[in-house]
């Protein structure tokens, strides 16, 4: 995407996610209480975020690929596990692959 | 993990005021903190300062903003990331609903509700016993994570753009953990393990044959099909502070303790 494009997507965005957060706040509380609705939007972000995982650990462009990634990403569960904070999984992931990759593993 | 103290009584005047606010404020520089790998993450991903801070500002919950520059930084189309990031902010559309009937508020105030409507401040609120100290959650922990996450989506930004190339520094892989971190408080439950599961799979075979983009999106069919389907417990219920559904300006992780 260029620049003008990303600007243009970014306001798009933006404006569907207000226009959401903004609908809930008008509409009748019982039009969104039907338990389907509820359980779909819930398993759509659990899909997405699991989705997103995937891509961004084992894809390079349209390829799949195993690579120091996939060791972070583990590190990254392990310390979840562990209940550390977002940031602290976020960097040690950023750091076990800038090591392996720094030391030629990976 | 500990809960504030609702009341506590025979504490000085007015505790429950007191909770909340420190329950804001620690919710707000926790979440506000995380901002940073947004910042960073999204500079790396190919974005400028300006369209990091923009993004922030403007679309202002945490799961979409992250896809919306996981899409574009995988090379994806406009239509794909704005997809991407409309679907992940569909259940602020929930909160919303649930909120209104305890603002009660029109205008202006009603849009500035609306923006700050997101996991957090949600979560705090619900987690109060009365009606006006839920309020004041609300708008305490909304406008604390506007202002903190916004800073601190600044701070990352620079950052990331004074490191370089992101793939030498692991960003690549830190955004990888960032929606895993994203994603593990919402893994509670069967059905919500058998999509992500279903989820990684439709994306991983479709990576190879469609556009960039695409995949991800396709993987919310997965979600469709088992939620019309499954008719499990209720699974779309607000997260809870003390317990752990809390996440970035909506969606991130709760391992951060609320008091």
């Amino acid at each position: 995407m260029s620049g003008a494009v990303v600007w243009v997507a970014i306001l798009a965005a933006s404006a569907v996610c207000f226009a959401t957060k903004l609908a809930g706040h008008r509409v009748p509380e019982h039009w969104l209480a039907h338990p389907r609705v509820a359980r779909i939007s819930a398993l759509v972000t659990a899909a997405l975020l699991a989705a997103l995982v995937a891509v961004q650990t084992f894809t390079r462009g349209q390829a799949l690929v195993v690579d120091a990634r996939l060791a972070a990403l583990a590190a990254a569960a392990v310390a979840l596990a562990l209940r550390a904070p977002f940031v602290v999984v976020v960097v040690l992931a950023a750091v076990v692959a800038a090591v392996l990759r720094a030391a030629g593993l990976a | 993990m500990p809960t504030l103290p609702r009341s506590r009584p025979g504490a000085p005047a007015d505790p429950d005021r007191r909770a909340v606010a420190r329950q804001a404020l620690s919710v707000s520089a926790a979440t506000g903190l995380y901002g940073v790998s947004f910042g960073a993450l999204a500079v790396a991903a190919g974005l400028d300062v300006w369209q990091t801070v923009a993004l922030s500002l403007l679309m202002f919950t945490g799961g979409s903003q992250f896809a919306f520059v996981g899409v574009v930084g995988a090379g994806g189309g406009a239509a794909a990331a704005v997809g991407t990031a409309a679907l992940l902010g569909a259940r602020n559309a929930l909160y919303g609903a649930a909120m209104a009937p305890l603002l009660r508020v029109r205008g202006l105030r009603r849009l500035a509700a609306a923006q700050v409507t997101i996991d957090e401040s949600v979560a705090v609120a619900t987690a109060q016993r009365r009606p006006a100290a839920a309020r004041a959650g609300f708008w305490w922990t909304g406008l604390g994570v506007f202002a903190l996450w916004n800073a601190f989506t600044l701070v990352g930004a620079l950052v990331g753009d004074a490191l370089g190339d992101p793939q030498r520094w692991g960003l690549d892989a830190a955004a990888a953990a960032a929606f895993l971190g994203l994603l593990w408080p919402r893994l509670a439950g069967r059905a919500a393990q058998a999509v992500a599961a279903g989820a990684v799979v439709v994306a991983l075979l479709l990576t190879p044959v469609a556009p960039a983009g695409v995949p991800v999106l396709a993987a919310a069919v997965v979600a469709v099909v088992v939620g019309w389907r499954e008719p499990g417990p209720r699974l779309g219920r607000v997260p809870d502070p003390s317990g752990g559904g809390r996440d970035a300006p909506d969606g991130g992780p709760a391992r951060e303790e609320a008091s």
